[in-house]
């Protein structure tokens, strides 16, 4: 199939959902109103509190498509190039939106009871569990114009339910790629762990053509139920003049833990809503980012840490590296709720700028509502330290090199974080990547 | 209210009282270009003036309230129901005894003349919306210090004034410096000549006196080259029934070398809007210093800036705010770089005691190409009770390799064991609390002339009465 049929089949994402996929009812209906519910909610403007600093003019979905089918060549060539992980429990590949391949979970596994689902399939033989929890969360960071869209036209994803006490060893790993010019995705994972649950699942981002234009309204709901460990890593690596934005919500139940870490590489404009909340005591979550911005790449994180339950821990960690005209925005709020007291909650965000041209926004905000709270943030932008580079360059170093080593450093104290060496090197291997490329 | 405290040794309701107004200018209530002429009228503003006032007007109706991040507590404002001009019909005095008797009293009462004994250079007090009675030491005035209110200034000084005026907070700004552009009169007019210094506070005091009244007072000071000048400025407000307005604007020019420092110290009643904008200029070298306290009010919004036009100027900002039941304190910072080798300092400190609420809003902003720019903040929160609250808002923007910047903020209450430990000494709870917080805002209090840090001191002890047990 050559590219111009491809594109000629495609149908604008504006048109609206189409009721061409085999849907449930009940979820057909809900796509209906999601995208009435779009259409009548209003475009963001940079007046917008949550939108402030954001360049909302690239935000225009007029050029994007669904894509048609794929050919079996693209299908051949996209599962040859997505590797991830040496070792892994289990995998989902998507491209467009579409299913490439799923390596399921063995077969002990689902024998106790882990559910690891395409989407489609979910809502079918788990319509229950999927009913609850399929975005059940407001999407309050700004974007609930863009909630509503992704609701409106998601076709697939992925659907995993990790029961009672259960630990999966290695990672799962899902991959989404976007193929051909303009074309659009809707990826969705939804996790949810019973308690005492643990699981490690990675997600890849990534284009087939460095240089193709695209459009990813991503949704990404994790439930940790009591006592339960979920720790979840998004590699962002789309092309870059791909405009993305990604909606996180993490719910952390009583004495549970989260961690998440999103490294950010590519796009145009990538926006990245993370919604925190704890609402057990003894839970704890923890936001990592690493974002390395080059040319004209504009990054865009808000957060919301909202603990609504007392006893409760939260820590944020975000870094930037910013190069050539580069934008960050940081938006992120700690929110202790009316008796949620003994609330520990922390936010740290560094922009290591390093070109004349590069722009880092910070708006680290608190909203305490409750006594007894331990709640502090930092904000910092500076660049590289002189003396740093010097005692490099005395031991022979050239300044190219040296500089990368001090970036590359600065990053790391969050991917360590993580303290997990398989894919801490993979997310290493892709920031150096990122460096090499002019 | 609680009234009397003999054993601090000060009356809560100091500021509680009012006499029978008899003002022989009224604007009436309610804003039309109608007010704006009659405040022109009799202020026999010159034609520049006027239009500037009906240009305000204009920018005031066309804008919307920010509620869109600000509170929107500011929609129970009124703008109809105002009375936005009264005057007793006098001219300033310059005397004491010149001073009509009841409103002596109302001074007598706050203390004034007993203030200016104490070494201050020069008071200017406004007694709704024109100054009183104004009155420069000798040895200040021989200085060439100029220090008059906003009209004689404008009279008197045209050249110089009309210079400034405006210039650095244009009238389209924001909603109210708008309002106040259409509708002010009062403030105080301040020159001070090259390389002096003057060594005494100039002082100023703003009362509100009259009910459904709105103050709109406008303060212009120009430090000339190497001249220092420090200004300090009082206000309260009777506790009337319906909600009263006050929205100043103050500019500050510091020309090369010149350092100004501004002291604010509010004790407005609880149901006092105060939305004023501040905002100093500093050129090569010169400083700008704002020191504000906030106590009482509803809503107070208020984010005195600096704009570091030249190089090395400095800015800084010291604040205290302290938030108690149905009050809010919106407060901050804004600190724009605008050359190279610029510094600034933001250093706040809110309290927020039962349900009040206190937010600190920032902003800090260094363009790009600009070298060796530095910005330290520090925002630190105390909460008192379970039911308090308090929020941080702050927005930094940094460009380029050459310039450093950082914020921290915390927020935490006071500790358990500090309590026991001085209520193991004898203390009461509440002293031990009062104490607590008195400790938390010292390192900033220390920075203030005495008169004041001793005066704030006592107003959170009052404040803090009650809040414990």
């Amino acid at each position: 199939m050559s590219l111009v049929t491809h594109q000629e089949q495609a149908a604008p994402i504006l048109s609206g959902p189409s009721d061409l996929r085999e849907f449930p009812d009940w979820f057909r209906d809900q796509q209906h109103a999601a995208w009435q519910q779009f259409e009548a909610l209003p475009t963001p403007t940079r007046k917008d509190q949550p939108w402030r600093f954001s360049n909302v003019a690239l935000l225009d979905l007029a050029p994007f498509k669904i894509s048609p089918p794929l050919s079996e060549d693209d299908r051949k060539n996209i599962l040859k190039y997505s590797r991830g992980l040496d070792h892994y429990a289990a995998r989902m590949i998507f491209a467009n939106d579409q299913l490439i391949e799923r390596d399921v979970v063995s077969e002990d596994l689902k024998r106790r009871g882990v559910i690891f689902q395409p989407l489609e399939r979910a809502m079918v033989g788990h319509a229950d569990l999927f009913g609850k929890y399929f975005m059940s969360t407001e999407a309050t960071l700004g974007s609930a114009k863009f909630a509503a869209l992704h609701k409106a036209l998601v076709s697939s994803g992925t659907f995993l339910f990790v029961p009672r006490g259960l630990e999966i060893k290695e990672p799962i790993e899902i991959f989404h790629w976007l193929r051909h010019d303009n074309m659009s995705i809707f990826p969705h994972l939804l996790l949810v762990t019973d308690e005492l649950a643990k699981v490690t699942v990675i997600e890849h981002f990534r284009s087939c053509d460095q240089r193709a234009a695209g459009f990813a309204c991503g949704v990404n709901d994790l439930i940790a139920g009591p006592g339960a460990k979920v720790n979840y890593v998004c590699a962002q690596n789309w092309a870059e003049n791909v405009i993305a934005l990604q909606m996180n919500s993490t719910t952390v139940d009583h004495d549970a833990s989260a961690l998440s870490l999103n490294l950010h590489l590519g796009g145009k404009y990538s926006r990245f809503e993370s919604l925190s909340q704890l609402i057990g005591e003894g839970g704890r979550s923890d936001l990592l980012a690493v974002a390395v911005a080059k040319h004209q790449q504009e990054f865009d994180a808000r957060t919301l840490q909202d603990h609504a339950s007392p006893h409760t821990a939260s820590d944020l960690l975000y870094k930037n590296a910013l190069d050539d005209r580069a934008r960050t925005i940081f938006g992120g709020l700690i929110r202790v709720e009316p008796h949620a007291h003994f609330t520990d909650a922390y936010q740290k965000v560094r922009n290591l700028l390093l070109s004349d041209d590069a722009e880092a926004n910070s708006m680290p905000g608190l909203e305490i509502l409750a006594d007894n709270v331990r709640c502090t943030h930092g904000a910092t932008s500076g660049q590289i330290d002189e003396d740093e580079l010097f005692y490099l360059r005395t031991r022979g170093i050239p300044v190219p090199v040296a500089q990368r080593l001090v970036v590359t450093g600065f990053l790391d104290e969050v991917i360590q974080r993580l303290d997990h060496p398989a894919i801490g090197n993979h997310l290493h291997r892709l920031i150096e990547e990122k460096f090499a490329t002019k | 209210m609680k009234t009397d405290t003999s054993a601090v040794d000060i009356d809560r309701n100091k500021g509680d009282f009012f006499y029978p107004e008899a003002h022989v200018r009224d604007a009436g209530v309610g804003l039309s270009e109608q007010t704006v002429h009659y405040i022109a009228d009799v202020k026999e503003d010159p034609d520049w003036v006027r239009e500037y006032r009906l240009r305000g007007l204009k920018t005031f109706l066309e804008k919307p309230l920010p509620t869109h991040w600000a509170s929107k507590d500011l929609e129970a404002i009124d703008f109809g129901k105002i009375r936005y001009y009264l005057s007793p019909g006098t001219e300033p005095k310059r005397s004491w005894e010149e001073v009509p008797d009841d409103i002596k009293r109302t001074f007598e009462r706050l203390g004034i003349p007993e203030q200016e004994r104490k070494f201050l250079a020069g008071v200017e007090a406004q007694f709704d919306s024109e100054a009183v009675y104004s009155n420069i030491k000798k040895a200040v005035g021989e200085q060439g210090v100029i220090f008059v209110g906003s009209r004689e200034g404008l009279k008197n000084y045209p050249e110089i004034f009309r210079k400034w005026f405006g210039k650095v907070i244009p009238i389209a700004d924001n909603k109210f410096s708008a309002l106040n552009s259409a509708v002010f009169s009062g403030g105080s007019f301040i020159y001070v000549p090259p390389g002096v210094k003057v060594k005494h506070p100039l002082q100023a005091y703003f009362r509100i006196n009259a009910e459904n009244f709105g103050q709109f007072e406008r303060t212009l000071i120009i430090a000339d080259e190497g001249s220092e000048v420090t200004y300090m400025e009082g206000c309260t407000a009777p506790k009337f029934n319906t909600p009263t307005l006050h929205s100043a604007v103050v500019e500050l020019v510091a020309l090369k070398g010149a350092k100004i420092q501004y002291i604010t110290v509010q004790n407005w009643a609880s149901n006092v809007f105060n939305l004023v904008t501040k905002r100093g200029l500093a050129q090569e070298n010169a400083e700008v210093k704002w020191i504000d306290c906030n106590i009482g009010s509803r809503l107070t919004m208020k984010y005195p800036s600096v704009i570091m036009k030249g190089r090395k100027a400095r800015g800084e900002v010291l604040s205290i705010a302290l938030a108690n039941d149905g009050q809010h304190q919106d407060t901050g910072a804004k600190m724009i770089h605008a050359a190279d080798e610029t510094t600034s300092n933001i250093i706040s400190k809110s309290i927020s005691i039962g349900k009040g609420r206190a937010t600190y809003r920032g902003l800090v902003h260094v363009p790009k190409h600009l070298k060796h720019c530095k910005n330290n903040t520090e925002c630190d929160a105390l909460l008192i009770n379970s039911t308090s609250r308090t929020d941080t808002y702050p927005a930094i923007t940094v460009r380029g390799t050459g310039n450093a910047v950082q914020h921290e903020a915390s927020v935490s209450q006071v500790s358990a064991e500090q309590i026991f430990y001085m209520q193991q000494r004898g203390l009461s709870e509440a002293q031990a609390m009062s104490l607590s917080v008195n400790g938390f805002v010292n390192d900033l209090v220390r920075q203030f002339p005495m008169e004041y840090s001793v005066e704030l001191k006592r107003l959170i002890e009052l404040e803090m009465e009650g809040s414990v047990g």
